[in-house]
């Protein structure tokens, strides 16, 4: 953070509050302008520029890296919600770029191949925010101590498979209730235990929740999955090749946001799901090579 | 007292922890019939895009404009603040349109601009810790608009009559203060309408 005449930027809770306007919305992976717009006339509450959907990026093999920057300022001059933009694992070079550019989030994610194999970026350091994947709470609380603003489900990205980030989202609000009910004493044994910053976990201990913005990522494929996630505690969703790889992005992105807000109203849900066509194909996660899982990268 | 927070996207349970912690009764509202009953509404901070593209789609626009009307009081922060201009820079379609105010939107730059200073606000507080993210700005305001709240000579809380809005996030502290301003104008409103 930095301070000029009282006035700080980079703060935390700066950082951490972008995310709070973001609950109860819906993040779109977009590769160009005019996918921006049809996410933003949707109701996205922020796009995510790239060169590729996760999908693609499974498809193409090779080194997936930061997208070229004239895709993100491309979407950037396109529409007013905030921009987000992917750095790979580790590449703090490629954030410095993302944040010199002016993009509103970083996601420091898993889909790119990772840069580094053993250390995630301090984020700490950058004015602008970062949103990292987990995939249980010591992960969560691993990446808000490198300074993280927002987590999200890693799930399994690109597949069109919500398995995996129910998996997730469930293995962290478990855990949140395990840790809120234990006694103080058993909290450092805990901490050793997941490989959780003490302070932090202390912290979930006496409030009960994460102290930033928990997403569902990594396989949301429709409106009903959209609403699962809301319903297992996730405060908004990322939705990656799902709207863009569908037969009708448009109905599909509206569908989907309106299936975030009113997660609970399932007779508006079936009207919505009506004859939306076919969603992204999707692939069975058992069937994809150890190697080829996304999810484990970073740790 | 009750108070209602527009639930359809943004930071609606910080909102209910501060009117709760001012003494009210909070109330989520997310379609037009929960708008029954409610003796003041909160805008809460979110993407104003989003937000009033779902209140068109719930029919929330009508209803909330004849309470506007009313002298029910409003409270819009940031988003919120959009929401009920009369005015916004660059297009010719503001969405609740009750507040006299021209603004501009993401008017202090992009995320990495976001920021927070402590502010005196007139009425409320002299030393207020205010949380501006990709924050509008007021650039105008009508002749039956009070000023509240500047930061370097430009404009970010007012007041007309029963309708309130700042361009930063009071929800996002533990201070108390604004809204309790708001519930003090909630409680002066229903004491009018029972006179």
């Amino acid at each position: 953070m930095s301070q000029v005449n009282g006035i700080a930027t980079g703060t935390n809770r700066v950082k951490r509050g972008m995310a709070e306007m973001q609950k109860g919305g819906v993040i779109m992976d977009v590769v160009n302008a005019e996918q921006a717009k049809i996410a933003e006339e949707a109701g996205a509450v922020a796009v995510m520029a790239l060169e590729r959907v996760p999908s693609d990026i499974r498809a193409a093999g090779g080194v997936a890296r930061m997208a070229d920057p004239t895709i993100v300022e491309e979407v950037m001059k396109a529409v007013s919600i905030p921009v987000m933009a992917k750095a790979r694992i580790g590449h703090y070079v490629e954030a410095r770029i993302l944040e010199a550019m002016g993009v509103d989030y970083i996601d420091e994610s898993e889909v790119l191949t990772p840069a580094d194999d053993f250390y995630h970026i301090d984020k700490n350091a950058f004015t602008v925010p970062f949103v990292c994947g987990a995939r249980d709470l010591g992960e969560a609380l691993r990446r808000i101590g490198e300074g993280a603003s927002m987590i999200r489900t890693k799930g399994e990205p690109g597949t069109g498979n919500i398995v995996e980030a129910v998996k997730h989202m469930r293995m962290m609000m478990s855990q949140i209730r395990q840790v809120q009910g234990m006694s103080r004493d058993e909290l450092m044994a805990e901490a050793k235990k997941i490989g959780a910053p003490y302070e932090l976990l202390l912290q979930i201990h006496e409030t009960g929740k994460l102290p930033v913005v928990n997403f569902a990522a990594g396989g949301v494929a429709t409106p009903a999955d959209a609403a699962l996630m809301m319903q297992l505690g996730s405060d908004g969703v990322f939705v990656g090749s799902g709207i863009f790889k569908s037969d009708h992005p448009e109905k599909f992105a509206r569908a989907i946001v309106q299936a975030t807000t009113h997660y609970e109203d399932y007779t508006l849900i079936a009207e919505l799901s009506k004859g939306l066509g076919a969603p992204m194909k999707g692939i069975e996660i058992s069937s994809l090579e150890p190697s080829a899982r996304m999810q484990e990268r970073g740790w | 007292m009750k108070i209602g927070v527009l639930a359809l996207q943004g930071a609606v349970q910080e909102h209910v922890r501060m009117l709760e912690k001012a003494g009210a009764e909070v109330f989520l509202v997310k379609r037009k019939e929960q708008l029954e009953g409610l003796d003041g509404l909160v805008i809460p901070g979110g993407e104003s895009t989003t937000i009033a593209k779902l209140m068109h789609l719930y029919d929330l626009m009508e209803p909330i404009q004849e309470m506007g009307r009313r002298g029910v009081p409003l409270f819009g922060t940031c988003a919120g603040l959009i929401v009920l201009a009369a005015r916004i820079e660059g297009t010719d379609t503001p969405h609740l349109g009750l507040l006299d105010i021209t603004v501009q939107r993401n008017a202090f730059g992009r995320q990495r601009e976001s920021f927070e200073a402590k502010l005196a606000i007139k009425g409320v507080a002299e030393d207020f810790e205010a949380v501006f993210i990709r924050a509008p700005l007021i650039t105008e305001v009508g002749n039956a608009s009070d000023v509240l709240c500047e930061i370097d000579g430009r404009i970010v809380v007012v007041k007309q009559g029963h309708l309130l809005g700042a361009s930063f996030h009071p929800e996002l502290t533990e201070d108390a203060r604004l809204h309790s301003y708001f519930v003090e104008m909630v409680k002066a409103a229903q004491r009018k309408r029972s006179a």
